[in-house]
């Protein structure tokens, strides 16, 4: 059975711009029930093409590496199976960089400026925890309300995916948001006020969220990230 | 060229790397980690099931202690651990995860709030502290905030070639810029290597791609020896044909392993504690099970069950393995048992340190002034011949601390020395070649045939026939290697070159496995010889050695193990 792979293409040391570059791929029809994405790009770069670039590790969902934008959705290459993409004989995949950042090389994005932005929420436990010999308590249900956002695998495709930071390099973005929530709605810390300078921000903080819900759909550890970040506008209104 | 300098270098940001930069910006402020993936992509966040310490915080751990501890990883290590490395670990183990708590991990919780605790094998309580089954990842990013508050220096995506060396002791490295091409040199006053562990060499593996055991190979160049590095652990369950790892919480929360027939058959191996015995046994007992026909249809899996448990304990506790078996297998193990084999692991064995972290020399008593090793990468030996799970994030933490303390305080002391030109010119031109290669053969080939055979050779079972088929074709896999050929002659952002040159550190330290293994007449926890199936104590309670000489051979010494004070 063959697919064809359209990935985008740009070497920094020749190409203007970036392109489409088609590529057949064969499979056993009984491989397309266990391949996925990340499997193909790397069978498509060992056999075929070997200047063909992207980032990879663990394979599973948890390094966070692999997020491209894949038949125009942002997605971790490695969770994304064949089989949930191609219809069959002849069926196409289009195979992107994450949009908003720029590209180093093919699907290899420069994510600098995402971390930095993460950075400026202070991404740490604020408090005087680290005083105490003892485990500072938390109930079960204390850590259930950070539980789901304490997932995020930093991939970049919620922020990649939002119109805001496409427009605002200087919006810090969903993920930022997501991590400034997870710490400051931890009930062991005491940072929520040192956080609040850059989310209540009027360029770069919580207000240039539109509620469009594209990072909610793009994230694939399924984070409620609008849910996060509407809890920030709250918190910065002071209720 | 581009030089850079910091008082103390950390290479590899995982558990390890971020532990040790957290404790030396502490004391120095001038710490840098250069690690050749980005960081929060290192391995350690694939970590899950847990971490070891006696705590004692639940009922039926109430009567733990750190010798109990000690006592379950030297009996786990079977007799291989050092001892005085051993009691450092679990002495400290209580303290440093009240340390992680304070970093703001979120460890999952007894109803009283206090940290829980869930079993695990080899361990006689319940000592595992766990974030669900993401704990690997939810240490990790509490130390990366930690480092970001430190004010850290992070260098991600260089790829470190070399170290500079003199007289046992180190002035910086050279590296690699990923994504410039360019060569840069690191000075500073001590290097802490913290890269991680070997088990791509592998074929079906948990660990992530680059696992590629970097400081390994740069140790071996340097005339460093690798300690113990015949025990190679092999988990028990990998998610059938990729390898992704399903916890042994799986089974400390009560999951059962079925061969074809439906049967339990650890019960065989091991009345009493079944799935729950150290991984060297069940993986031994899976193995024959495959080998004597009675995986699942004959093939080469067996079963974790865990159908029996309620739907609530296994989304609550191990949301991750029923996530991942949903999506990589299509089975929900609420109603079907996962599909799992052995897959390699860990190494137990590495770079030899002492209890503070510095990395040990070719001569016996010779420690290196400046240079250190911790984690997966180094060798303290806390592991012996089997490590226990959930002991290595300890491990990690413990001596990651250990060695970032000590390091600053001996940069203090040292100045960075003066760049040493040759190994940048010799790096240079390597680069140089393998770019503008004429060579046939592409690192990839060569990388699945090193697989294949440390895979079919050097696996769970072992014997000289294989060993020394293994060691002639890493022979003649190195010879290829001269051969090579990299397709993208780009310089910016060339991951072909980067598995090219892994695959270099692959070579080197795969040979030494193979030697070591060949060597070791007996078996012991990992390591099991069917030509030599028993333990020997009167000749082979010792760790193993191995180095490059100056001729370019391997020679193998034999140290005792500490007995402790």
């Amino acid at each position: 059975m063959e697919i064809k792979f359209e990935v985008s293409r740009y070497n920094p040391e020749k190409d203007e711009g970036s392109y489409y570059q088609e590529f057949s791929f064969s499979i056993e029809s009984d491989e397309l029930e266990e391949l996925t994405v990340l499997d193909s790009l790397i069978r498509l770069k060992e056999e075929k093409e070997g200047s063909l670039t992207f980032r990879h590790s663990c394979g599973h969902g948890s390094c966070g590496s692999c997020a491209m934008l894949i038949d125009g959705e942002n997605r971790l290459a490695c969770k994304t199976h064949l089989k949930d993409m191609v219809s069959g004989e002849g069926s196409r995949i289009n195979i992107s960089p994450l949009p908003g950042f720029p590209v180093i090389k093919d699907l290899v994005v420069d994510l600098e400026s995402f971390f930095s932005h993460d950075r400026g929420v202070k991404p740490y436990l604020i408090g005087d925890a680290g005083s105490r010999a003892k485990e500072e308590l938390q109930t079960p249900e204390e850590l259930e309300r950070i539980q789901e956002v304490t997932q995020c695998i930093m991939c970049g495709a919620c922020t990649s995916s939002c119109p805001t930071y496409w427009d605002n390099k200087k919006y810090l973005g969903p993920a930022a948001f997501v991590r400034a929530f997870r710490w400051s709605e931890d009930s062991r810390d005491e940072g929520e006020s040192e956080r609040m300078d850059a989310l209540d921000d009027k360029r770069g903080g919580v207000w240039g969220c539109n509620k469009i819900f594209n990072c909610t759909e793009a994230c694939p550890k399924d984070i409620d990230t609008v849910g996060a970040i509407e809890s920030l506008k709250r918190k910065a209104l002071g209720f | 060229m581009k030089t850079v300098e910091h008082q103390l270098l950390i290479v590899g940001g995982g558990a390890a790397g971020l532990r040790a930069a957290i404790e030396a910006q502490e004391k120095i402020d001038d710490v840098a980690v250069i690690s050749k993936v980005r960081t929060l992509r290192s391995h350690s966040v694939s970590a899950q099931g847990g971490i070891a310490a006696s705590l004692a915080n639940i009922e039926e751990s109430e009567a733990d202690n750190w010798k109990k501890h000690l006592n379950d990883t030297i009996e786990g290590g079977v007799d291989l651990v050092d001892r005085d490395a051993g009691e450092i670990l679990t002495r400290n183990a209580g303290r440093n995860v009240i340390e992680l708590e304070h970093m703001g991990v979120p460890f999952s919780r007894t109803d009283k709030g206090k940290l829980d605790q869930r079993p695990f094998g080899g361990h006689s309580m319940p000592r595992a502290l766990y974030a669900a089954d993401r704990t690997g990842h939810a240490i990790v990013y509490a130390l990366y905030g930690e480092n970001v508050r430190h004010e850290t220096a992070f260098y991600d995506e260089y790829f470190v070639l070399d170290l500079m060396t003199g007289d046992n002791s180190v002035s910086g490295l050279v590296a690699y810029d990923i994504k410039t091409g360019e060569l840069v040199v690191f000075r500073a006053g001590g290097i802490i290597l913290a890269t991680g562990g070997p088990s791509q060499a592998y074929e079906l593996t948990s660990s992530g791609k680059a696992s590629t055991g970097d400081g390994l190979g740069i140790a071996l160049r340097n005339g460093i020896p690798l300690e113990d590095m015949e025990f190679i652990q092999f988990h028990p369950t990998g998610l059938k044909a990729r390898g992704i790892l399903i916890t042994e919480a799986a089974r400390g929360e009560g999951g059962y392993l079925r061969n074809d027939r439906g049967e339990r058959f650890m019960k065989e191996y091991e009345p009493e504690s079944v799935e729950l015995a150290p991984r060297d046994r069940v993986v031994r007992g899976m193995q024959r099970e495959i080998n004597e026909g009675r995986g699942i249809n004959g093939e080469n899996y067996l079963h974790l069950d865990l159908t029996h448990l309620p739907e609530e304990k296994i989304s609550q506790k191990l949301p991750t393995i029923r996530e991942l078996s949903m999506n990589f297998a299509g089975i929900d193990p609420v109603e079907r048992p996962i599909p799992v084999q052995p897959m390699a692991h860990y190494s137990m064995g590495g770079i030899p340190t002492d209890t503070r972290g510095r990395v040990q020399g070719k001569e016996e008593g010779v420690t290196w002034n400046n240079l250190y090793a911790a984690g997966e990468a180094a060798c303290v030996s806390v592991h012996g011949a089997n490590r226990l799970g959930t002991n290595s994030l300890q491990e990690a933490i413990t001596f990651g601390k250990r060695a970032g303390r000590f390091a600053a305080e001996s940069v203090r002391k040292n100045h960075a020395g003066d760049v040493d030109r040759t190994t940048v010119d010799k790096y240079e031109s390597r680069l140089h070649s393998l770019l503008g290669g004429e060579g046939s053969v592409r690192c990839y080939e060569l990388r699945d045939r090193l697989k294949q055979t440390m895979t079919g050779k050097c696996g769970v079972f072992r014997t000289r026939h294989d060993l020394e088929e293994a060691l002639r074709q890493i022979h003649e896999l190195k010879e290829d290697y001269s051969k090579l050929t990299v397709e993208d002659s780009g310089k910016k952002f060339n991951t072909e070159l980067k598995t090219a040159l892994e695959l270099k550190n692959m070579l080197d330290y795969s040979e030494v496995i193979v030697e070591a293994a060949l060597a070791r007449k007996e078996s012991r926890g990992s390591h099991f010889r069917t030509d030599f199936p028993e333990r020997d104590d009167a000749d082979w309670l010792v760790h193993s050695f191995i180095y490059r000489s100056s001729t370019g051979k391997l020679k193998r010494d034999y140290r005792p193990v500490s007995p402790g004070t």
